[in-house]
C-alpha cells in the first residue's frame, strides 16, 4: 500500500508540476461555474410559479444536478488528456524503467496510477460540492442528491480513469492514447443510443445509462457494480499489456 | 531466511547468471551468456552496438523476461521472487529515467522510497546520495536544467541510493565530455569499494581504467571472459619492429631463432612475428653489431586493445555467412 501512494504521490507531482493539471481545473472550474450560474439564474425566474405547485422540486435539483450532468460529459473529454500521460509518456521519454526496475508489482504500478489521476479527478469533482455548498447562504440543500450525484460522478471519472489507463499501456504515443481512449468512452457512452428496444443488451454496457440512476438520487448496486467491474477490469487488462512487454518476442 | 543462507552471503556471488537467452521473435539476440559477480568487483560488458549488452542487462534487472536461463541476485531468484531480488539492485539504464520536471531532490526520494528505504532514512539517503555524486548543490535544480554530465550523474545516483548490492550500468559515460567520463570513473571505482558494478561499454580503455574483469559479447554470444590482467597478457607483443641503418636480406632475419615472418616495411624497417616467449631481441642485438647491419630502432610491437576487440568480435564472422 506504501509503494501505491508513493507512486500515486509521483503522479501527482507530475501532473501539478505541468501547467496542464492547472489549466484543465481552471477551465473546468469556469464552466462549472457558468452552468451553474446559468440554473441559479433559471431557478429564480421560475420560483415563482413553481410555489404554486403542491410538491416542487428544490434548488437542489434545478441547481445542481445539471452541473454535475454537464460535468459528466466535460470529464469524458478531459480525462483522456490527463490519462494519456500516465504510461504512454512514461514509454515515450524511457522513463517506465525506473518504476520497472524498482521493487514494485506491476499492480501497484497501475494501482498507484491510476489513484493518482483519481485524486486529481476528486479535487476537480470537489469544485462542484464546493458550489452547491453555497446554495447553503440562501436555501435547503438536498444533501441525499448531491451525495448521490457526486458518488455517480466519482465511479463515472473512475471508469474514465481506468479506460484511459489502459489505452495508455497500449501505446507510446500520448496522443493517440488520448484519441483512442476519447473513441472508446464516446462509444461506450452513448452505445445505447442506436436501440428503441428497451431489453436490448447495450443499455446494460451503456456509461450513460448506469450514470442517469445516480443523478436522479438513487443508488442501484447494479449501477454500482457496473463501474466498480469496469474499473477492475480496465486495471487488470493494464497489468497485462504491461507484463507483455517484458515477454515481448 | 535460513541459516545457512545467512552464513553464506558474505562469500556467496551477488550475482549469477546462467545460460542466459533472449529470442525476438526468430532472431536471437542473446544465447548462453553466463555471468557472475563478486563483492567488491568491477565486471565490463564488452561488445560492438548490437550485440546484446543492453538485452542482457534488461534481463539482468528484471525488464525482460528471458527465454531461457536463471538469475540469481544474492541467491534470489529473480524471475520467482522479483520485488525481493530487485531491492538489492540498482539500474541505471541506457538512456537514464529521469523525470524533466521533478528536482534533483524530489526525484531521489521517489527513488529511495520505492527501493524500500525506510522513511526515516530517506532524506539522509539522498543527502548522502547527492554528495558521494556530486550533486552537493544541484538538489533544488530541475532535473531538465541540468547538462547531460549532471544528469547522467543523477541517473547514477537513483541507482544507488539505496546501497544496493548490484550496480547495473549501461553506457555510463555515452555521451559525456572527457572530463566528465574521468569523474564518472572515478565514481564507479568508488562504488566497487561496497557494492559489485556490472558495467556496458564499448569504449575500450574504459575496461581497463575501470574494471577488474570483461566480458566480451559478440552476436549475442561470450567469445571471451577473464581478468584485466590476462587481456594485457592476451595483448603482449607477438612481434618486433626493427630498423638498420644497412638492412641484410631477408632470408638472414627470417633465419633468425623463435621468427616465424617478416614483412618488410618502408625506410629499412622489418616486422618480425614470433613465437609467444620467443623473442629473438637479444640475438637480433648481437648479430647486428657482428655483422654491422647498424640497428637503429627495436621496439616489441603491442596488440592494441582495438586489435585484440576486432579480432576477437569478427573471427566468427566468415563462418556465419550462408
Amino acid at each position: 500500500m506504501k509503494m501505491i501512494l508513493t507512486i500515486a504521490a509521483k503522479e501527482l507531482r507530475g501532473l501539478f508540476g505541468a501547467p496542464l493539471a492547472w489549466v484543465v481545473l481552471a477551465v473546468l472550474q469556469l464552466i462549472f461555474g457558468y452552468i451553474f450560474l446559468v440554473a441559479l439564474d433559471r431557478f429564480l425566474e421560475m420560483q415563482p410559479q413553481l410555489a404554486q405547485y403542491p410538491d416542487p422540486p428544490g434548488a437542489t435539483e434545478i441547481i445542481v444536478a445539471p452541473v454535475f450532468g454537464a460535468a459528466a460529459t466535460i470529464l469524458l473529454l478531459v480525462v483522456p488528456l490527463l490519462s494519456m500521460r500516465l504510461i504512454a509518456e512514461e514509454r515515450r521519454n524511457q522513463t517506465l524503467t525506473f518504476l520497472l526496475s524498482a521493487p514494485v508489482s506491476l499492480l501497484q504500478i497501475v494501482l498507484g496510477k491510476f489513484l493518482g489521476l483519481v485524486i486529481f479527478l476528486l479535487a476537480a469533482c470537489g469544485l462542484i460540492v464546493v458550489m452547491a455548498g453555497s446554495l447553503y447562504a440562501g436555501g435547503h440543500v438536498d444533501l441525499g442528491l448531491v451525495a448521490a450525484n457526486l458518488a455517480g460522478l466519482v465511479l463515472l471519472s473512475g471508469t474514465f480513469a481506468a479506460v484511459g489507463l489502459y489505452l495508455s499501456t497500449l501505446t507510446a504515443q500520448p496522443v493517440v492514447a488520448a484519441i483512442s481512449a476519447f473513441a472508446v468512452l464516446l462509444v461506450l457512452w452513448i452505445i445505447n443510443m442506436g436501440t428503441s428496444d428497451p431489453a436490448s443488451p447495450l443499455h446494460l454496457i451503456s456509461l450513460m445509462r448506469h450514470y442517469e440512476s445516480f443523478a436522479k438520487g438513487t443508488l442501484h448496486t447494479g449501477d454500482l457494480a457496473y463501474f466498480l467491474l469496469a474499473i477492475g477490469l480496465f486495471l487488470a487488462l493494464s497489468v497485462r499489456r504491461l507484463d507483455r512487454d517484458r515477454l515481448a518476442t | 531466511m535460513p541459516l545457512n543462507t545467512i552464513l553464506n552471503t558474505a562469500s556467496e556471488p551477488t550475482l549469477t547468471a546462467s545460460g542466459l537467452s533472449r529470442d525476438y521473435g526468430a532472431r536471437r539476440a542473446v544465447r548462453d551468456v553466463s555471468l557472475t559477480l563478486a563483492r567488491g568487483e568491477v565486471l565490463g560488458l564488452l561488445g560492438p552496438n548490437g550485440a546484446g549488452k543492453s538485452t542482457t542487462m534488461q534481463m539482468l534487472t528484471g525488464n525482460l523476461a528471458p527465454s531461457t536461463g536463471e538469475i540469481r541476485i544474492c541467491g534470489i531468484d529473480l524471475l520467482e521472487q522479483p520485488t525481493a531480488a530487485k531491492a538489492r539492485i540498482g539500474y541505471l539504464p541506457e538512456t537514464p529515467p529521469l523525470y524533466r520536471d521533478f528536482t534533483v531532490d524530489e526525484y531521489l526520494t521517489v527513488a529511495a522510497k520505492l527501493h524500500r528505504v525506510p522513511r526515516a532514512d530517506v532524506a539522509a539517503a539522498v543527502v548522502r546520495t547527492r554528495n558521494r555524486c556530486g550533486l552537493v548543490d544541484m538538489g533544488d535544480r530541475l532535473i531538465g536544467t541540468l547538462s547531460k554530465g549532471y544528469q547522467q550523474r543523477v541517473g547514477i545516483a537513483q541507482a544507488i541510493v539505496h546501497e544496493p548490492d548490484v550496480v547495473i550500468l549501461d553506457e555510463p559515460t555515452a555521451g559525456l565530455d572527457p572530463n566528465q567520463i574521468r569523474e564518472i570513473r572515478a565514481l564507479i571505482r568508488e562504488l566497487a569499494a561496497s557494492h559489485s558494478v556490472l558495467l556496458s561499454t564499448h569504449i575500450l580503455p574504459e575496461v581497463e581504467t575501470v574494471c577488474d574483469r570483461v566480458q566480451i559479447l559478440n552476436e549475442g554470444r561470450v567469445v571471451y571472459s577473464d581478468t584485466i590482467t590476462a587481456l594485457r597478457e592476451h595483448r603482449r607483443g607477438q612481434a618486433l619492429t626493427v630498423a638498420f641503418r644497412r638492412p641484410p636480406a631477408t632470408d638472414a632475419l627470417s633465419a633468425l631463432p623463435g621468427v616465424t615472418t617478416v614483412e618488410t616495411l618502408a625506410d629499412n624497417r622489418f616486422r618480425l612475428f614470433h613465437g609467444i616467449g620467443d623473442e629473438p631481441a637479444e640475438v637480433l642485438v648481437k648479430l647486428s653489431v657482428e655483422r654491422d647491419w647498424g640497428l637503429v630502432e627495436l621496439i616489441p610491437v603491442e596488440t592494441s586493445l582495438e586489435e585484440v576487440f576486432v579480432h576477437l568480435t569478427q573471427r566468427e564472422e566468415a563462418p556465419a555467412q550462408p
